[in-house]
């Protein structure tokens, strides 16, 4: 169907599209594609020999903070957790996260840091795109006319992961600053993705490379000093601006804490320092 | 929520009487959806309206092109300021706000032109076909500029609104302590949810029209809607249309001479809804305010001076401006002990969204101020935040800087004391484990964000306390109305009084039934086919309408005794209207104890009175601010745990203690409900709440960006309500709306300080309101 | 399925209703109120942050203003109107009432239809608990203090009766 409308709406939850048609900013032209009422998309599939998992574009923020989702990608649980409110979390869609792209998508630092990928369905057939090479800028992404985000996958944790949003009050918030920790075990990596530092999720390979390096990975410690030159390295590599929302420089500051906090909850400290 | 000597634990009166807790008239409605708001009503062959709005802070309008909206089908009605047949002009104090802008625009928002047409949709549509030629003009976004008179007067009516100083005993006088500090409180909104709609509905024939609108004073409303229509008063009808809260946003025409204006050149019923971000224009916001404050005090904290310069806002129009400047300047030393001020204050004219009345009024600015002012008078005096406030704190009889005596009951003492006496919070910072050992990230900042644990995390304690001016001032002839019949066992009462959410429609039975001692009790509609009840603001209905309905209703009570002791004259010995009494449901002779119920005693009467409330005459102010220009006064004190993350400089409210002078507490429910949505305001402006203008431009006109308060951001609350009944209040009951959002917000703040203090021992001065992240990282 | 956004059926409350001369893209919400009269949820935000809008859609409860109306053909939706058997409140709704949870009362069918979904979902919660469930529910009146107080009375009572009412 696509095919012959390449330039029909897509619509999933609706918590993105339908908040412009509301405002007066958006009128679909002619069609809208109800993506959320394809079956295949609001499902899920767990491989555990590829150890991912692909999570169809219309499965909801819900759905993924339930097990055993909740349990194969626990940082797409909390993530999910950070999401507006139940209403917001039942309608919602990872598709949708993606579709959007805003550099503030909360599920959007998970996938990057975790090294997902996207599958596009179209009338030809299906591609897949890492994350980071799909998410192109400021609600710009690699899909093209004709194509409608099918699938998301994700390597299943294998080691722990978390996410971690800062927002002015405490629940209800567009992200002023969010990050999210990675860590693979048997690969003795990291990865680290922030958000709304920049025109779209930032991967840090130079401070990844650097805790790597630092974590004595047969005891799963590391030193404090190597936490909070983690996050200074975190905190360079972002290119927040100031909106208003927050200020470049709290932004740039707050992705640091949480870096380094999001470290610290990975790892444990070496003994000395953790009297 | 603990609330400690509240609800006796055993009802005294009967069920529904004054002191009880009976549910709300309207409340069975209200949860099922069937209350109607004012943006539920609709009437047959209703069209829609529409307000066009300048995109622009101040610009000159060249022309207004609206034929590319009339050539779109559907469309009915078009106006602009040409179509205006009656004045063009209103406003609550001057009349300097034009219904439609015709020459120069001043804020963004302002109304340009109407139209009206067979669905919102097609509104839209023609709106966006109307060209206005606007010539951008430089904004003045400087009140300093307006002050100075250094910028062109951007209304003919000049840019200084109002200026008043206050200057009392020993301008000269000086101490041996001085603290000072520039505080800055920003743009709060008043967000009540139930967006602004109003149905006008015009007479056959043309010559009135009945108006249903969402307010907070419709016989206001309607004196300036009828001469901006050109109509007598009596020819509009306003008719109170549900309202979804108000916290002084309802108070300044918005939509209600364009509905009318729409309807009655078409002869048809006429609707107009706002949507959120129109709602964000179109009403007036609590002025963003600057305050410098110096006080002199003993070595032992005992003031001996104040001294303070307040510049507030007022942007585009004047509204309530220069009320709201006095209700500031005359509440500049809190409620503490002061012989000498010298105050100066200034309400002003600027391009930017035009500010009036928001819960508080005018108090909410100069609280955080003095508040502030406090707590570094504590600091250098060496005593804590507590003692440094009982050491001033004011009583019964002690003088405002105007030179007034506060002759009503003051506990300045007691709100501090009792609060302080509510326990403080048993949560350690992140609450109680759970059972498997994890700490909940929600109890912590950040909250569902979990950016912290709870090594992360500093607890602080602070304190606020605030006097309160209630109903009006400055010698306004504040008065309200209320018509009690009884007839047939029931009484019927009518007032005007907005219902806004407030609960008075719960309070007027009570009243009625204690007195009368009959349980039936029907509201008529609220509406102006009785006289004024004045506005649901400045805390003033509890005492004001109360006061109308109690005197009506012992009125009404009066006539009844004449008629019984008439009656029974025969058969009780010396039966005089004097000696009868109400008590429960029946009339009781209080001399031989002979009674007979109330039903029995009135059976077969009608008797209906009709009743002015009037409070005593207040003054105005001389040059130097002296005058008793307020009416009565109320107190209350907040004391606020919060926790720090001092490192991200986010926050979590973690209680709210609190004890307030209310009087009497005619309905201990709704005195909660107040208090509760009161301290939720405060937390707003302390912590999150504030209208961003940049270039005279919005921002964050919506829900997204100008954020509330919601369950996760708002605490415990622990309340004592301090009833001891006030002689000059009809019922002994003050207004309880106000307080709560006034000095929450500094105890808010200043616990903040103290959780950042403990860090590093000198922590961070947060003289600014809302309080951001970004402020607090250290 | 190829729906007509002119013309198609929406299930409110258990009755199949026609809707007309509907736009593509007409929000649940508006439809519900300005095309079936169904006027008991409110409009408060147009962006999905205030939950005034709140319904159930296949029993999961979504902000209305959100979905986009012709979406929900074929699907059940259940509106505060629906709640209650004719006239007589809920249990929740009765203790909305009697703890003071009704000020003004424009979030309250809102409310009323996210706090029945939270005891659906649980039955005993905690205070914070029913603050993050409910924190898409904003209401401007009451500081949420009643409201808790309203779903804990109605909690126990559900426990004390054993089972849901």
């Amino acid at each position: 169907m696509l095919a012959d409308e390449p330039g029909a709406t897509l619509l999933c939850g609706g918590t993105d599209l339908m908040v412009e048609v509301n405002e007066g900013h958006r009128r679909p032209d002619r069609t809208v594609m109800m993506v959320n009422r394809i079956t295949e998309l609001r499902s899920w599939r767990h491989d555990p020999a590829a150890g991912t998992v692909t999570i169809g574009a219309a499965v909801t923020y819900s759905e993924l903070m339930r097990e055993p989702l909740a349990s194969l990608l626990p940082a797409l649980a909390e993530a999910s957790r950070t999401v507006g409110s139940p209403q917001i979390r039942n309608a919602g869609t990872l598709g949708g996260n993606l579709g959007t792209c805003s550099p503030a998508g909360d599920g959007l630092p998970v996938l990057a840091a975790a090294g997902a990928t996207v599958t596009l369905a179209s009338a030809s057939g299906t591609r897949t795109v890492d994350v980071v090479d799909f998410m192109l800028g400021v609600k710009r992404t690699d899909r093209r006319a004709g194509e409608l985000i099918a699938a998301v996958t994700v390597p299943v944790a294998a080691g722990w992961q978390g996410y971690a949003k800062v927002g002015v009050r405490n629940a209800m918030v567009i992200a002023v600053a969010s990050a999210c920790l990675v860590v693979d075990v048997p690969q003795r990596s990291v990865g680290l993705a922030l958000g709304s530092v920049g025109p779209t999720v930032l991967r840090c390979p130079q401070a990844e490379a650097f805790l790597a390096e630092r974590v004595d990975w047969d005891s799963a410690r590391v030193d404090r000093d190597a936490l909070v030159a983690f996050g200074e390295l975190a905190a360079a590599a972002s290119t927040p601006i100031t909106d208003h929302r927050s200020t470049a420089e709290y932004r740039r500051h707050a992705v640091g804490v949480m870096a380094e906090r999001l470290a610290r909850r990975a790892f444990d400290l070496h003994e000395e320092e953790s009297r | 929520m603990t609330v400690v000597e509240q609800l006796p634990a055993v009802i005294e009166g009967r069920h529904g009487t004054i002191g009880t807790s009976p549910g709300r008239p309207d409340g069975v409605a209200k949860v099922q959806g069937t209350f109607a708001f004012s943006s539920d009503l609709h009437a047959d062959g209703c069209l829609w309206g529409a307000t066009l709005r300048s995109p622009h802070p101040h610009a000159r309008i060249r022309s207004i092109d609206v034929s590319g909206a009339w050539r779109i089908d559907g469309v009915e009605a078009v106006i602009t300021a040409e179509d205006v047949p009656g004045d063009l002009h209103y406003g609550l104090i001057s009349h300097d706000q034009p219904v439609f802008a015709s020459e120069v625009v001043r804020y963004v928002g302002e109304p340009v032109a109407a139209v009206a047409a067979d669905h919102p949709e097609t509104c839209r549509r023609a709106l966006a076909a109307i060209v206005v030629d606007y010539e951008p003009l430089d904004p003045l976004l400087d009140p300093e500029a307006a002050i100075a008179g250094t910028a062109a007067d951007i209304h003919p009516d000049g840019n200084v609104i109002r200026h008043q100083r206050i200057v009392r005993g020993d301008v000269d006088a000086t101490g041996d302590v001085v603290v000072e500090g520039t505080y800055e409180i920003g743009m709060q909104d008043q967000a009540f949810l139930g967006l602004e709609a109003a149905l006008a509905v015009p007479d056959p024939g043309g010559g009135g029209v009945e108006l249903h609108v969402a307010t907070q004073w419709l016989h206001e409303d309607r004196t300036q809607i009828a001469a901006c229509l050109g109509l007598p008063e009596e020819s509009v009808r306003l008719v109170l249309g549900g309202v979804g809260g108000a916290f002084g946003a309802r108070e300044d025409i918005s939509l209600q001479v364009h509905t009318c204006l729409l309807a009655l050149r078409l002869g048809r019923p006429v609707k107009i809804h706002y949507s959120r971000a129109e709602s964000f224009l179109g009403h007036v916001h609590r002025h963003p305010a600057t305050i410098r404050m110096r006080h002199h005090a003993t070595a032992d904290g005992e003031i001996v001076k104040i001294e303070a310069r307040m510049v507030f806002d007022g942007g585009a129009y004047a509204s309530t401006s220069s009320a709201v400047l006095i209700n500031a300047i005359t509440h500049a030393q809190g409620p503490y002990r002061c012989d000498n001020a010298l105050v100066d204050g200034w309400a002003v004219r600027t391009n930017h969204l035009p500010c009036g009345a928001m819960r508080g009024f005018g108090v909410v600015q100069a609280c955080f101020a003095h508040e502030s002012q406090m707590d570094k008078l504590a600091l250098a005096c060496g005593l804590d935040p507590v003692e440094v406030r009982l050491r001033n704190a004011m009583r019964t009889g002690d003088p405002l800087i105007t030179g007034q005596p506060v002759l009503n009951v003051a506990p300045v003492e007691r709100c501090i004391r009792e609060t302080a006496a509510l326990p403080l919070p048993d949560t350690p910072v992140g609450g109680f484990p759970s059972e498997d050992g994890t700490f909940d990230a929600m109890q912590l900042p950040g909250g569902a964000g979990r950016t912290a644990d709870r090594g992360d995390v500093v607890r602080g304690v602070g304190w606020g306390v605030a006097i309160k001016n209630l109903m009006y001032s400055e010698g306004f002839d504040d008065y309200a109305t209320a018509r009690c019949r009884l007839a047939d066992g029931v009484v019927t009462l009518k007032f005007a009084t907005s219902e806004v959410g407030q609960g008075f429609v719960t309070i007027a039975p009570q009243i009625a039934r204690t007195i009368l001692g009959v349980d039936d009790v029907v509201l008529d509609r609220i509406d102006t086919q009785v006289g004024s009840a004045g506005s649901t603001s400045a805390s003033r209905q509890t005492w004001m309408s109360g006061g109308a309905v109690d005197l009506a209703c012992r009125t009404v009570r009066e006539r009844l005794f004449e008629a019984v002791a008439g009656r029974f004259a025969a058969d009780v010995e010396g039966l005089d209207a004097l000696r009868l009494s109400i008590d429960g449901t029946d009339v009781v002779d209080t001399v031989s104890g002979w009674r007979l119920p109330v039903a029995e005693a009135a059976a077969g009467m009608t008797i209906d009175e009709t009743v002015e409330y009037r409070h005593p005459e207040t003054e105005d102010l001389d040059e130097n601010g002296q005058g008793n220009c307020h009416t009565a006064f109320a107190f209350v004190a907040h004391r606020a745990v919060v926790d720090v993350d001092p490192r991200l400089g986010l926050v979590k409210v973690v209680q709210i203690a609190t004890a307030q002078d209310v009087g009497r507490a005619l309905n201990p429910l709704s005195v909660t409900g107040q208090i509760e949505g009161g301290i939720a305001q405060g937390l707003g402006l302390a912590v999150m709440e504030e209208i961003v203008q940049v270039d005279g431009v919005i921002r964050n006109g919506n829900f997204t960006d100008y954020l509330l308060p919601t369950f996760l951001d708002m605490p415990e609350v622990v309340a004592t309500l301090i009833e001891e009944p006030d002689p000059h209040a009809p019922l002994g009951a003050k207004g309880v709306g106000e307080p709560p959002c006034i000095s929450s917000t500094p105890a808010i703040v200043a616990a903040i300080r103290d959780a950042l203090r403990r860090v590093d021992g000198v922590g961070r001065p947060l003289d600014r309101v809302p309080v951001r992240p970004g402020d607090i990282c250290v | 399925m190829i729906i007509d956004s002119d013309h198609y059926t929406v299930n409110v409350n258990g009755v199949d209703r026609q809707v007309t001369d509907s736009w593509l893209g007409e929000s649940l919400l508006d439809v519900l109120r300005d095309r079936l009269g169904l006027i008991g949820s409110k409009g408060a935000c147009e962006q999905g942050e205030c939950g005034s809008c709140s319904v159930l859609v296949d029993d999961e409860l979504v902000c209305s203003c959100l979905v986009m109306a012709a979406g929900v053909v074929g699907r059940t939706v259940v509106t505060i109107e629906g709640v209650a058997p004719a006239g007589t409140p809920t249990d929740v709704q009765a203790a909305f009432v009697e703890a003071g949870a009704v000020q003004c009362g424009f979030c309250t069918p809102g409310l009323v239809m996210a706090v029945h979904d939270l005891l659906e979902r649980s039955p005993d919660p905690g205070d914070t608990e029913i603050r993050e469930e409910l924190a898409g529910n904003v209401c401007r009146c009451t500081g949420y203090g009643r409201i808790i107080d309203a779903v804990q009375r109605v909690a126990v009572a559900r426990r004390d009766v054993g089972g849901a009412s």
